[in-house]
């Protein structure tokens, strides 16, 4: 990817230490972006892996996403931001994009069958998760912010423990 | 009406019948859910005279009308049934996501009868409930049976409540475990699942939970949980309920070695402070709650190492402290075992704190207790123990497994001046003597020695009242506190919110919010009267009066030694002062029976018949 795209595309970082499976930007998803309490119908997921691991995962916006071309009916696009538009007229449910997905960013509608993942928000212009989440774990920044934040974390762990 | 689900599931074990059933919105209205559902279902259900190992008792599980939706903390379930502890009215409350679960599913609870002639397991899936063969999880732990079902059902996402091998062995003092850390923790509901063959119920939704204004509530839930980042829940999110050791220990009303004393010479390290540095691996939150209180432990060296368990104040302090156990390895290996075999964490330190005075005094010999070295502070024959008890194993696990109360009675030779537990029940980490309105609250509650029912331990630790003292002035602090907790039990939220929200006027806005039924603060604490009154009608109907609601002999005859409260002990007179301050609050007579009068001005009309005065 190219470095100026890096320093603007945006994905959605869960910080795992602070994400303690609460499932809240599950719950708000469903809230926004299904009018409903269902958080079966999110479009970000929640996991957790015991005893100690939970993290929140959404679509990555991949560099080169392989549920575009994993679909046999061509009916996901890119956008400009990275985000993935999915056409529900030429989707038919068959589920290769959900199987490609390695971070399980995709799923089906529960009536009508038709592939759907998070859009960021792009109509309120943020992700909502993100805004609600309580421990402030999911963050909407670029790839870049996230890893001078990781560096910055290790740093202060060391400073920490008297390290210099 | 919105929130609720609007049915309930109807299983007869016997007969393996299931049938659906119309919630009806006076009951909603009457009732609220969780608590008030379980004390309506109890007394339509449960006879006089029911022995609580029978079929004819009833085993109701119970959301409340927030469950499943965004307000915060709303993911928890009662599970309800006449205690083979206690005899009286039986339950416990629990969060994780099984409640979210069974209420997208479509129902609001599943009321379980009868035996089942061989093990089986509830399997709720939507609107398709089944019972299942669950022969092959006959055994396992409720860790174990949580990954076998899940396993067998092909669905992680499944959410599973089970038992564990003290359930099936009939353990008074079994819970029922979900998502591994959360906990139907006491009164026996676990054993009253192992005398149905009933191992676990699981249960998958997929459905929409509506409320009556999503807009609203959303926007509410959203100002309740930036509050729950504030001061009133800090506590639970720093260093969670261990905190209360060391605030405890200075008072001199944290209970050691047996309610002996009031303090512990190793309380530093067994705080909060010194978990959280050596211990806590990991806070977890259960199911849509802001706060995360869930301090996961892992154990990193010694003879218990990798050992994971979840530890709160309440184990904390009678696994350690009431056991003169300093480690906090083995305390958590401690709670672990209690966790995975499936047992009551408070009621098994309590027990075994009994054990080792008894051992202490000379009551028990070493072959009573199988040759452990049953010694205050011994923390592997601590967990020894614990194991023991859990399945029944040897003389000291068949005497332990009765509860205190049983097994002091087994025992004699004046055990039971120092079985510490009120009306069967064993004591909560709170002080006998030097919290004495806490005391008087644990004596009224309907389920047993309970701190969970009216919290009327805060005004002692709090220092609003003279907690060395009782006076006329206490029945109120504590009714009025069992009114309050009543609903919050019936809606079901946390009490860990009960600061952040600012009156009750608040609490009936979120129930109008996901109700859609109009209902004021006032109404509801009515309601909150109404299902305590309702609850106490089921005691009253299983012989329970005024001599039930007495805290042990320790409590009036043994002062305190601790420098900071030296000599507290409990005025018999100012207690029954107290008491009868209570009762006639509560308008029942002084002898602890609701009047008729009161019992119909709550609408209670059947059971003003039945056990009014």
């Amino acid at each position: 990817m190219a470095l100026s795209e890096q320093k603007t595309k945006r994905i959605i970082v869960c910080d795992t230490d602070k994400c303690n499976g609460c499932q809240i930007c599950e719950f708000v998803c469903s809230i926004i972006k299904e009018k409903t309490t269902n958080h079966k119908k999110a479009r970000i997921r929640a996991m957790r892996i015991e005893p100690f691991f939970n993290i929140a995962i959404a679509c990555r916006k991949c560099e080169k996403p392989v549920c575009e071309r994993a679909c046999p009916k061509d009916a996901i696009r890119v956008l400009a931001d990275g985000s993935i538009e999915i056409d529900k007229d030429k989707c038919d449910g068959c589920g290769w994009c959900i199987e490609s997905c390695e971070f399980g960013a995709l799923r089906l509608t529960f009536d009508g069958g038709i592939a759907f993942t998070c859009d960021f928000c792009a109509d309120i212009g943020e992700p909502q998760c993100v805004k609600y989440c309580p421990k402030k774990a999911l963050r909407y920044i670029t790839l870049d912010e996230a890893a001078k934040e990781s560096v910055k974390d290790v740093l202060l762990n060391v400073i920490d423990r008297g390290g210099k | 009406m919105k929130g609720y689900a609007g049915k309930y599931l109807k299983v007869d074990l016997c007969s393996r019948g299931l049938s659906t059933e119309t919630l009806t919105e006076g009951m909603a209205k009457d009732y609220i859910g969780g608590l008030g559902f379980g004390a309506r279902t109890l007394l339509d259900t449960v006879p006089r005279g029911t022995d609580p190992f029978s079929p004819q008792n009833v085993l109701a599980w119970w959301t409340g009308p927030v469950s499943g939706t965004i307000l915060p903390t709303g993911s928890k379930f009662g599970v309800f049934a006449l205690s083979p502890l206690t005899g009286v009215f039986g339950f416990g409350i629990c969060s994780g996501g099984f409640a979210n679960e069974l209420k997208s599913a479509g129902w609001d609870g599943v009321v379980l009868t009868g035996k089942s002639d061989k093990p089986t397991y509830l399997f709720v899936d939507d609107g398709a409930p089944e019972l299942r063969d669950a022969s092959r999880y006959w055994g396992m732990t409720t860790w174990q049976t949580e990954d076998a079902i899940k396993e067998d059902l092909g669905d992680s996402a499944i959410r599973v409540a089970a038992m564990g091998p003290a359930g099936e062995r009939l353990v008074r003092l079994a819970n029922i475990t979900t998502d591994k850390n959360r906990q139907v923790g006491r009164s026996g509901m676990g054993a009253v699942m192992g005398s149905k063959n009933l191992k676990a119920v699981a249960v998958r939704g997929t459905g929409d939970v509506e409320v009556g204004n999503l807009d609203e509530l959303m926007k509410f839930s959203a100002e309740l949980n930036e509050r729950c980042q504030g001061p009133k829940t800090e506590k639970y999110r720093v260093y969670g309920t261990p905190a209360n050791i060391l605030v405890h220990n200075r008072l001199g009303c944290l209970p050691s070695y047996n309610f002996q004393k009031g303090s512990f010479e190793r309380a530093e390290d067994v705080s909060g402070e010194q978990m959280s540095k050596t211990h806590v691996k990991k806070i977890l939150a259960c199911t849509n709650c802001p706060v995360g209180c869930d301090h996961v432990n892992e154990v990193k060296d010694g003879p218990y190492a990798g050992t994971v368990a979840s530890v709160d104040y309440e184990s904390l302090g009678q696994l350690g402290p009431l056991c003169g156990v300093g480690d906090l390895n083995a305390i958590t290996k401690a709670v672990e075992v209690c966790d995975e075999l499936g047992v009551d964490t408070i009621s098994g330190g309590v027990i075994v704190a009994w054990a080792m005075e008894c051992v202490q005094r000379g009551l028990l010999t070493k072959d009573d207790v199988d040759g452990i070295d049953l010694r205050f502070g011994n923390g592997d024959a601590l967990v020894e123990a614990i194991r023991r008890m859990s399945l029944k194993e040897g003389k000291l696990g068949n005497l332990l497994a009765e509860g205190v109360k049983r097994a002091s009675e087994r025992v004699g030779k004046g055990s039971d001046k120092f079985a510490i537990h009120c009306k069967g029940m064993e004591w909560a980490a709170y002080s006998l003597r030097s919290l004495q309105t806490s005391t008087l609250g644990f004596c009224t509650s309907i389920r047993g020695a309970d701190y969970l029912r009216s919290g009327s331990y805060q005004v002692d630790v709090a220092g609003k009242v003279d907690r060395l003292r009782l006076d006329a002035s206490r029945g109120k602090i504590v009714y009025e506190g069992e009114n309050q907790y009543a609903i919050i039990d019936s809606l079901i939220i946390c009490k860990f919110t009960r600061g952040v929200y600012s009156s009750m006027n608040e609490l009936a806005k979120a129930y109008t919010l996901v109700t859609g039924l109009e209902i004021s603060g006032q109404e509801l604490v009515k309601a909150g009267e109404r299902i305590y009154n309702a609850a106490k009608c089921f005691n009253v109907r299983f012989g329970s009066t005024r001599k039930d609601d007495y805290p042990p002999p320790r409590a009036f005859d043994e002062p305190m030694t601790d420098d900071v409260v030296k000599g507290a002990k409990i005025d018999r007179r100012q207690y029954d002062e107290a008491l009868d301050s209570y009762y006639d609050g509560r308008g029942w007579t002084r002898d602890g029976i609701p009047t008729k009068a009161k019992l119909l001005e709550l609408g209670l009309t059947k059971e003003a018949e039945e056990v009014g005065a």
